[in-house]
């Protein structure tokens, strides 16, 4: 690293700190990774201040550096593979010596982490040492840096976490993280950040993993947690309703490069550079429909407007009754049966040719049990289904052919779901092989043709997996999917893993496909702001059941159910002077859905409130 | 924790009860008549009969099975064919001698194995990994026959140092155990290092830097105790190995233990030793996987809990 430390001019930058200097001052900033010939510029010429107090967003889609900008600061860098080549990282600590980061030693920049920067990462559930207690954790943190002992570092790790508001803190002491839920697990992280009240935390996507309810608890105790230490906050996100939620100031990035930086409100406004113009385009504002009773493609710059997709046509081709699926939980010497997780409750539904249900929920809502019960990965308890008017409840030989060749799946992961050592080509032929419905060079030119009409070119055909990029894997997906030619396409949060700007694409593609080939989805996701774009009609599930289900308009539009609206509520907006930041923080957790034997979950029927729209008028976990 | 090891322990009474079926069934499944290929070809009808009745081979097969359970449970495992001395006491004579060596093998290899994996893994890429790892393959790949030979050549013949053989003193432990050892401490090497470069990718590492712990606690604190999960069962599984006997090593160094008596009873056709030895090996097997079991738990808390 011994190369140039600074491009700025010289005297910019005064050795004490006084003042309404930043808090850091990032300059000429470059990272590169790799070496010799195969060496990438992951960050180049980055200038970037925050200052005490302020909450900067840095937003951007995979690849555009700003992660790599967060490990640069903290100079966790050195152990990703990366290495800063220019540039300097002003940084003044709490005793007013300005630090160069980019050139501190080792030893130096291990001191300053804890007590002056603390990060809290995107994943909660890796992110913490899996054989360590959360009390060791936390305390851990305490006593590298304050100088007391075990007791007081103890003590002073429950505060924490009566800080992040976690209930019975006493007791989470002694837990370990597998026996918390995502959104304890990431208050847990953040007590560990802030345990030795820093004056500069980067939080890099810490809500992104989480379920809209529990972002919405982590961003409101985060905003209040800045104020009370009046810390500099620095926030990496992809998502722009977050970025609307909590930023003072937006740095867009993209291929490593800052392409624009402003306040919030002026860049929500009036964005300048096209890709931010881009990036907001592509964000699905929650209520940007409500005047319309069908979905509407994503508009493209530069294209004609995009028609409502009024697709539904006929009588159901799906129709689910009573389904029920139920997982057994095991405990004790021999295996006794202590209680059941009651995933999927009585759950009904029609899909209509043409039509696209959503499902939408938060973790553990049994929405994806559902899903999967239908196709048969899960053995359903109870129930018919009924395919096109025939039954498929029970599988023997000719049923399950029926089923698997009018039911397709596509999954979250476009990374996982594709065999890394096949084709894509192969991939794709594997259902038309399977199922027999052609045979030698036209099984080709068919795989051709699909890989066409998801906006892909035959030549993709023979390459691998790791060759496309998420978005392009997940086209593949749904070519594979399509190969069949099914009535029904079961999305199971197939955009959730991409891109704002890609996920409007793939979006964009499923309707144009419904609306050519005329097939129904049901669409199973948490994000609202998509569903409200792509669902013709919504349901609603809450532990295992669906509490409310109706056309979209008037779900989301006049939501009858308690946890509809929650839900509804806790949905981001992309408008800078909408933030709930002063509302209060809402702590409840979703109950469990593990029962014991004989505790039967109530139902209660679902009642007509509107034209097509039911709602459960019942008491779930506490709520109506 | 307790529900847990029950369970493992009800386990293990299933296992063993299987194999003793198999041991059972080995003699009985033999070309020919075992009574007389014991007793001998010169022998007389009633000394076959006399070896058949010892042998627990007469009435019906149930009878005969809870005939030979009650023996085995009762450690009566008749008389060796070779030495007519009871199994029992041929077994037991060899077993120590098996045991201290592979305790004494296993106990510098694993602690060696661990410190130069962990090195490798901490050093990745640099000198001491690069050196670490030749040694490790050639610690495979070499033959023990031959390194025994060569130790022998150099110890004892050349230096004089230490003796060729026997199991006399504390000087006798030290060549057979590095022989035995060096293929053990090799794989465990490779195994903890590949272990400790998986962990050390972890997000929870880079919570630890994050937090600013120094790097000595991040090896020790949190990357190491998660890559020895893996390890354990690893160290389990050579222990066992070992505790076979190696028939190699105890040839080479003319070491007077369960690896050679299982050889020598097998080229003498002394079937109730070779029962008794495999009904030896397995339960050993059996326990030592419940003692890592155990030992799992204990370091996984996400199982002990569960």
């Amino acid at each position: 690293m011994p190369l140039p430390t600074s491009s700025a001019p010289p005297g910019k930058y005064p050795s004490v700190s006084i003042g309404p200097a930043p808090l850091l001052e990032v300059r000429g900033l470059s990272v590169m990774f790799g070496s010799g010939l195969d060496s990438v510029r992951a960050v180049r010429a980055l200038d970037l201040d925050v200052r005490s107090g302020e909450t900067v967003a840095i937003v951007g889609e995979s690849g555009s550096g700003k992660s790599v900008t967060s490990l640069s600061i903290t100079r966790l860098i050195d152990h990703a593979g990366g290495r800063i080549v220019s540039g300097r990282i002003g940084f003044t600590d709490r005793d007013g010596h300005l630090h160069d980061l980019a050139t501190e030693t080792p030893e130096a920049m291990r001191r300053l982490r804890g007590p002056e920067l603390a990060m809290v990462f995107q994943e909660p559930m890796t992110s913490l040492n899996p054989v360590l207690r959360v009390g060791e954790q936390i305390a851990e943190a305490v006593m590298l840096h304050q100088n007391v002992g075990r007791d007081s570092a103890m003590a002073e790790a429950k505060r924490m976490l009566e800080r992040v508001r976690i209930p019975e803190a006493a007791r989470q002491l002694t837990r370990y993280p597998f026996q918390l839920s995502g959104g304890m697990r990431q208050r847990v992280m953040i007590a560990i950040a802030l345990s030795c009240r820093p004056r500069f935390l980067i939080a890099d996507e810490p809500t992104t993993a989480l379920d809209v309810t529990v972002q919405a608890q982590v961003l409101r105790l985060m905003a209040s947690l800045q104020r009370e230490l009046g810390m500099g906050l620095m926030f990496i996100t992809h998502d722009m309703g977050v970025v609307a939620e909590i930023a003072d100031r937006v740095v867009v990035m993209r291929n490593g490069e800052k392409v624009e930086e402003g306040v919030a409100e002026r860049i929500f406004d009036a964005p300048e550079h096209p890709y931010t113009q881009t990036l907001l385009a592509a964000v699905p504002a929650l209520g940007s429909l409500a005047a319309q009773n069908l979905p509407i493609p994503f508009e493209v710059p530069n294209a004609p407007k995009p028609r409502p997709q009024d697709t539904v046509r006929g009588a159901p081709v799906l129709e689910v009754r009573d389904l029920v699926t139920r997982f057994d939980v095991r405990r004790g010497l021999f295996g006794r049966l202590v209680g059941r997780i009651h995933a999927v409750e009585h759950v009904s539904f029609d899909l209509r040719p043409g039509e696209t249900l959503a499902v939408v929920g938060e973790s553990g809502c049994g929405k994806s049990t559902t899903g999967r019960s239908i196709i048969r990965l899960e053995q359903p308890q109870n129930g018919t289904i009924h395919l096109a008017g025939r039954d498929v409840t029970r599988l023997d030989g000719t049923t399950e052919k029926v089923l698997h060749r009018a039911v397709q799946y596509v999954f979250q992961d476009p990374f996982a779901s594709l065999d890394p050592r096949l084709t894509v080509g192969f991939s794709i032929a594997e259902p038309i092989r399977a199922h027999r419905l052609l045979t030698g060079a036209a099984v080709e030119q068919r795989v051709q043709a699909l890989l066409e009409q998801v906006g892909l070119s035959a030549r993709h055909a023979g390459r691998y997996p790791h060759e496309l990029s998420g978005g392009q894997r997940q086209r593949v997906c749904i070519a594979r999917a399509l190969a069949s030619e099914p009535r029904v396409i079961i999305a199971d949060e197939a955009v959730a893993a991409l891109d704002v700007s890609i996920r409007a694409q793939v979006v964009n593609l499923m309707m144009d496909l419904q609306a050519r080939l005329g097939v129904a989805y049901l669409f199973i996701s948490h994000d609202m702001a998509v569903v409200e774009r792509i669902a013709h009609r919504v349901a609603v599930m809450y532990l295992g059941q669906i509490v409310e289900i109706g056309p979209r308009q008037a779900v989301m539009g006049d939501p009858h159910h308690a946890y509809t609206r929650r839900l509804l509520q806790a949905v981001p907006v992309p408008d800078p002077r909408r933030r709930w930041r002063e509302q209060e923080v809402d702590d409840t957790e979703v109950p469990s859905p593990l029962r014991a034997i004989g505790d039967l979950p109530r139902l209660e029927p679902l009642v007509e409130v509107g034209p097509d729209h039911f709602v459960a008028r019942h008491r779930v976990g506490g709520l109506y | 924790m307790l529900a847990f090891i029950l369970r493992r322990l009800a386990g293990t009474v299933l296992v063993l009860l299987t194999v003793s079926v198999f041991v059972f069934g080995f003699v009985r499944l033999l070309p020919g008549d075992p009574a007389r290929l014991v007793a001998g070809p010169d022998a007389t009808a009633e000394d076959v009969a006399a070896v058949r009745a010892e042998m627990g081979l007469e009435g019906s097969i149930w009878r005969q099975y809870a005939h030979y359970l009650s023996q085995t449970l009762r450690g009566d495992f008749g008389r060796s064919a070779k030495t007519r001395q009871p199994v029992v006491a041929e077994i037991g004579a060899r077993f120590m001698p098996t045991l201290w060596l592979t305790l004494i093998a296993m106990g510098w290899s694993t602690l060696f194995g661990l410190a130069v994996g962990v090195l490798s893994g901490v050093k990745r890429g640099r000198w001491q990994d690069q050196t670490a790892m030749v040694l490790a393959v050639s610690g495979v790949s070499f033959p023990s026959f031959w390194l025994g030979l060569l130790l022998i050549d150099l110890f004892s013949v050349r230096l004089g140092w230490l003796p060729t053989g026997g199991d006399e003193s504390w000087r006798s432990f030290v060549l057979p155990s590095i022989t035995l050892g060096a293929g053990v401490a090799a794989v465990l090497a490779r195994f903890t290092r590949s272990a400790f470069v998986d962990v050390a990718a972890e997000d929870y590492v880079r919570t630890a830097r994050a937090k600013g712990v120094p790097e000595r606690g991040v090896i020790w604190k949190h990357a190491l105790r998660n890559a020895l999960i893996p390890v354990v069962t690893m160290i389990g599984l050579e222990f066992g190995f070992l505790l076979g006997g190696s028939i190699v090593v105890e040839t080479v160094f003319a070491w007077p233990g369960l690896g050679r008596l299982l050889i020598d009873s097998v080229s003498f056709r002394d079937y109730p030793v070779i029962q008794a030895e495999i009904l030896l090996f397995s339960t050993e097997f059996v326990l030592i996987n419940l003692v890592v079991d155990v030992l799992y738990a204990v370091v996984n808390p996400e199982i002990r809990l569960r």
